[in-house]
């Protein structure tokens, strides 16, 4: 009941938003980089660079031809699997090593240096490694990607589990709740904002990641594609496959991050 | 023997907080021993720092780095805790709040209905608790603290901050509901007036080396306590004219 109220009130006021002309901004200033954009492309075909330097006409129809004969999809469907794979193992790893860390004094100054290490680690580093000591396999690149965001998830959460509250924690003791009980009501709830941030932060660094790790050793995937592009030259065909992923991670972020945000802070006055 | 286990008895030798910076160890409690009568109302009070909060977060297990031993009877099994601030999950409803304070599935949560009605939240349950005034978020604690049926309940200056009418209410709902359930208080203020109102009994503690421990029953009945009159009369009784 609680529910359907906030979601009709969250679609109300998306409908304010797009009435008072808060959503027709962003609307704007796309349309204003899309043309401007032809217009440099314009100038480059006088200049004879049309094949280097394509239009926003161009790569729409080159993205349409490679939807039309099924390649889009294949391999924008194998980089978002690699995605839904390596994040969550990302996520999870990096959550439980987070919490223990910031709970846990002498673990964190121990270990600290460890994090340090690893944050700073280029990720190609990360991904050379895992694929000459395992091969270039399906293994290899999930564990490269998943390395790679572990620590910054890792260093977000421990903030969040530095931070928890002694007194709510007292609380739980006291009326005896328990562990699996304090970490659902108590503990999860407070670290949630840090795990939105990790969340969405890793998202957006992770797909990055997995496009690297196709370009050097698999045989599918965007990455993969955007490296046939470059041996090509084939501009519109590298930025057909940038945009289109590009609009599957906004439809992730529109879609499932923030109207899960939406609804873990609906508490919040 | 038997009459010893029936009694509370809270014995410690020693509390004291460690040296912090150039700040010396803190002695806050040395040689208490009292016993506490089940039923009864037991407020403690005295000046700020004397160890009234220590004294209460030792009883609840929340500090155990004491030298002694708190004996809880025979009778002591579910004890609960009103804290000098609400305390309550932001993220869930007043009504999640209460029932979380129970196990799943608890028969005693079909009360907690009655409960909320009783301090005058029925169309809050499925508030989320920053939207409520302090006072009302008070009362929800206190339904908390309620709602188990505990054998001894725990309340560390829960009425301070709020305004003194909402004070008022907040007390009387707190006699009426020690009333209905007659459990064992042991109460912390340092609010003279608000110790008569309550107490059966009033403990006022020395603190430090040695505590000093004064010890006066309280004979108002359940009617002279809405009395003002009757209240100030008993506390010069007690703490003599101020």
């Amino acid at each position: 009941m609680a529910s359907s109220s906030t979601s009709q009130e969250h679609s109300a006021s998306r409908l304010g938003r797009f009435r008072s002309g808060r959503l027709i901004w962003p609307v704007l200033s796309l349309a204003a980089l899309v043309l401007l954009w032809e217009v440099a492309a314009l100038v480059a075909a006088y200049a004879g660079k049309a094949r280097t330097f394509p239009g926003p006409s161009e790569v729409a129809a080159t993205m349409v031809r490679e939807f039309r004969s099924g390649a889009l999809q294949t391999h924008v469907l194998a980089t978002l699997g690699r995605v839904a794979v390596s994040f969550p193992i990302a996520m999870f790893l990096g959550s439980v090593i987070g919490i223990a860390l910031g709970r846990m004094k002498g673990a964190d100054r121990f270990f600290d240096s460890w994090l340090i290490f690893f944050l700073n680690l280029p990720a190609l580093v990360v991904i050379i490694l895992c694929y000459v000591w395992l091969g270039l396999t399906e293994t290899a690149a999930i564990m490269a990607v998943a390395i790679n965001k572990i620590p910054n998830v890792a260093v977000t959460v421990r903030e969040g589990a530095r931070s928890l509250s002694r007194d709510l924690a007292e609380m739980a003791e006291v009326y005896n709740f328990g562990r699996w009980k304090t970490l659902r009501h108590v503990t999860l709830p407070q670290l949630a904002p840090f795990l939105i941030a990790a969340a969405r932060g890793g998202l957006a660094i992770v797909w990055k990641i997995v496009l690297v790790v196709e370009l050097l050793g698999r045989s599918n995937g965007v990455g993969y594609q955007l490296g046939i592009g470059f041996q090509l030259f084939d501009v519109a065909m590298i930025l057909a496959y940038a945009i289109a992923f590009i609009i599957v991670v906004q439809l992730i972020e529109i879609g499932i991050l923030q109207p899960l945000e939406t609804r873990l802070n609906r508490w919040r006055r | 023997m038997e009459e010893v286990s029936d009694r509370l008895r809270i014995r410690i030798a020693r509390k004291e907080f460690p040296a912090v910076g150039a700040q010396g160890a803190n002695l806050v409690i040395e040689d208490l021993d009292v016993s506490i009568e089940p039923r009864s109302f037991v407020v403690l009070t005295g000046p700020s720092g004397c160890g009234k909060s220590t004294l209460l977060n030792i009883v609840a297990g929340l500090d155990t780095d004491f030298e002694g031993a708190i004996d809880l009877g025979n009778w002591v099994r579910r004890k609960t805790f009103v804290f000098q601030t609400p305390r309550l999950l932001p993220w869930r409803t007043v009504y999640d709040n209460i029932a979380l304070s129970l196990p799943e599935g608890d028969p005693r949560r079909a009360n907690i209905a009655g409960l909320v009605e009783r301090v005058g939240l029925t169309d809050k349950v499925n508030a989320y608790p920053e939207r409520l005034s302090l006072g009302m978020q008070r009362r929800v604690a206190l339904v908390r603290g309620f709602v188990q049926e505990p054998d001894l309940l725990l309340m560390d200056e829960p009425f301070v901050s709020l305004d003194d009418p909402t004070a008022q209410e907040l007390r009387q709902l707190l006699i009426d509901l020690w009333h209905r359930v007659r459990t064992t208080v042991l109460f912390v203020t340092h609010d003279r007036t608000e110790a008569v109102m309550l107490a059966t009994r009033i403990l006022r503690l020395g603190g430090g080396a040695a505590t000093r421990l004064d010890d006066f029953d309280v004979g108002l009945t359940r009617q002279q306590r809405r009395d003002s009159e009757a209240v100030r009369l008993e506390q010069n009784r007690i703490f003599g004219a101020s």
